[in-house]
């Protein structure tokens, strides 16, 4: 793990009022924004457990939304984002549910719009969290490094031809993640990177065969 | 530059050096590579600015917070008629921990110093104290950083977190935080700060988290005035050269275990404590629908 930073001690300047059920919220809602990477029609926000219970009074909701309209956790808009113009511009719906297999401060994204995505997350503390689930492939995104994900075919010698071309960029790998639905079926990867990919690199990518989706998700500011 | 992960290693890395636990720690991020001494003075300039905004967003501000469970308090504090018999300067640091605490509420902008629960006490001790002893800004940042020092080397033992450690992990170390500030702003030595922080720590031992209605709101707010004056307390001890018996080191692996030994119904769940009072179970019937 990596050790603490005096930085980490005094700050985030954040809207109030709770690091996890706040901050925590509106950093999972930039994140799931940055896979989704386009506009979306319509976004259901489906909370579990205690940002369920509480979410209400710590504005869990009002984080998430914030941070899906690109907000960042210090903006004192998030307050009354939901009278916003950029909140009027897109349709949402929020559920709140208990579910004792989900972490105690869950979230499900849902995206409608030209691509249909569910993004899933957990708040984890002290303003941190995690991405655990795209679609139905599980994931591992703290958003604290540049990532690659990738959606393909699953046929041997995909990772050795990706990490190929991602060696040419001569960018470092931090850690690669994969998951598959199944045998020969659809497979995952996301790659954390240090440092920036370059747009080559990622046409590159994108132009291997069996690829479906190809996406550069960006690290949150801390 | 060699690992500073303990209190006991600052200590003589400053007594080697010759230098205040601010700059050995700005040395020591420097040599981590990831963030230049620069970077932290501006972070901390960045965060010093954004408690002074709350502070005095806060004292003007009489908003409810959401549940509707509290929010005049700082103005009831400066409307009072009783005479302190803290003095001015202490009075202030009340007046701004609830300040920035009510702030905090209010979905305000504030600074996570450690956690946004504890937000109110570091800001209140810094800042009342620097205003009232005309403190240069430079100062301040020092002394914010003494205290990020101090918030650092405990967070390498345990989790700043009330679901982790209970209060004693948020509010305590928030008070630790500020008792090195201030006795860093006083002029104190670095065996005097070392001393406040492991005074305030040793007298806040096994405080519980059990918030009202799962909200950071009730003991919360009035929590930051009481341990902002904890911290007073502590300074005022180590100033006078009174040392903990204990080494810092020790009582924070003390503090460590005692949140492990802690039952987990009072360690953010709101299953007991305050939170499964009768009066605290009719909010919630309340508030909650
Ligand atoms: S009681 Fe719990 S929620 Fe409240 S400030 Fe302390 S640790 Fe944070």
């Amino acid at each position: 793990m990596r050790q603490a930073s005096i930085i980490d001690i005094i700050s985030p300047v954040m809207a109030g009022p709770s690091s996890s059920h706040t901050a925590g919220a509106v950093r999972l809602g930039l994140l799931a924004r940055n896979v989704y990477n386009a506009k979306p029609d319509k976004v259901t926000f489906k909370l579990y457990n205690s940002y369920a219970l509480t979410g209400k009074g710590h504005g869990t909701d009002k984080g998430l939304l914030a941070g899906v309209l690109g907000f960042s956790v210090d903006d004192e808009r998030i307050k009354n984002i939901f009278d916003t113009p950029e909140a009027q511009s897109i349709n949402y719906e929020f559920e709140f549910l208990q579910d004792f297999n989900r972490h105690p401060n869950a979230v499900d994204f849902i995206f409608e719009g030209g691509l249909n995505f569910t993004v899933s997350g957990d708040s984890v503390g002290a303003g941190e969290i995690l991405l655990t689930k795209i679609n139905n492939f599980s994931v591992n995104l703290s958003g604290k490094y540049n990532t690659i994900l990738l959606v393909y075919d699953d046929k041997p010698g995909v990772i050795s031809k990706v990490t190929g071309i991602i060696q040419e960029d001569k960018v470092n790998i931090a850690s690669l993640y994969c998951d598959r639905s199944g045998k020969g079926k659809d497979a995952s990867m996301c790659i954390c990177i240090d440092g920036d990919l370059t747009k080559n690199c990622l046409n590159n990518l994108s132009d291997l065969k069996d690829m479906y989706i190809v996406r550069y998700i960006r690290k949150l500011e801390s | 530059m060699d690992n500073i992960n303990t209190f006991r290693q600052l200590y003589y890395t400053c007594k080697e050096k010759n230098k205040a636990i601010y700059e050995v720690a700005l040395d020591y991020e420097a040599s981590q590579g990831e963030y230049s001494e620069y970077h932290v003075r501006l972070q901390a300039k960045k965060s010093l600015d954004a408690m002074k905004d709350a502070i005095k967003t806060g004292l003007n501000c009489t908003e409810p917070s959401p549940s509707g469970m509290s929010g005049d308090d700082c103005d009831k504090l400066q409307k009072t008629s009783a005479k302190s018999i803290l003095g001015s300067t202490p009075q202030k640091m009340m007046k701004y921990a609830l300040a920035t605490s009510e702030q905090n509420l209010r979905m305000g902008r504030i600074v996570a110093c450690p956690t946004a629960g504890s937000c109110g006490i570091v800001p209140a001790v810094l800042i009342a104290f620097a205003e009232d002893n005309n403190i240069s800004e430079n100062e301040q940042i020092n002394a914010l950083i003494t205290a990020g020092e101090v918030g650092r080397l405990v967070a390498n033992k345990m989790a700043l977190a009330g679901a982790v450690g209970g209060c004693q992990a948020e509010c305590g170390v928030a008070s630790a935080m500020a008792a090195a500030a201030l006795t860093q702003m006083r002029g104190g030595s670095v065996k005097q700060i070392i001393n406040a922080v492991a005074l305030a720590l040793k007298n806040i031992l096994g405080l519980t988290c059990d918030p009202v209605c799962g909200l950071v709101e009730i003991p919360c707010v009035k929590r930051n005035p009481f341990l902002a004056i904890h911290a007073v307390t502590a300074s005022e001890l180590a100033m006078a050269d009174i040392i903990s018996k204990i080494p810092i080191d020790e009582v924070v692996d003390a503090m460590e275990q005692t949140g492990q030994l802690m039952s987990p119904l009072l360690k953010e769940s709101s299953q007991g404590g305050l939170a499964k009072t009768k009066t605290a179970i009719a909010l919630e019937k309340n508030i909650l629908k």
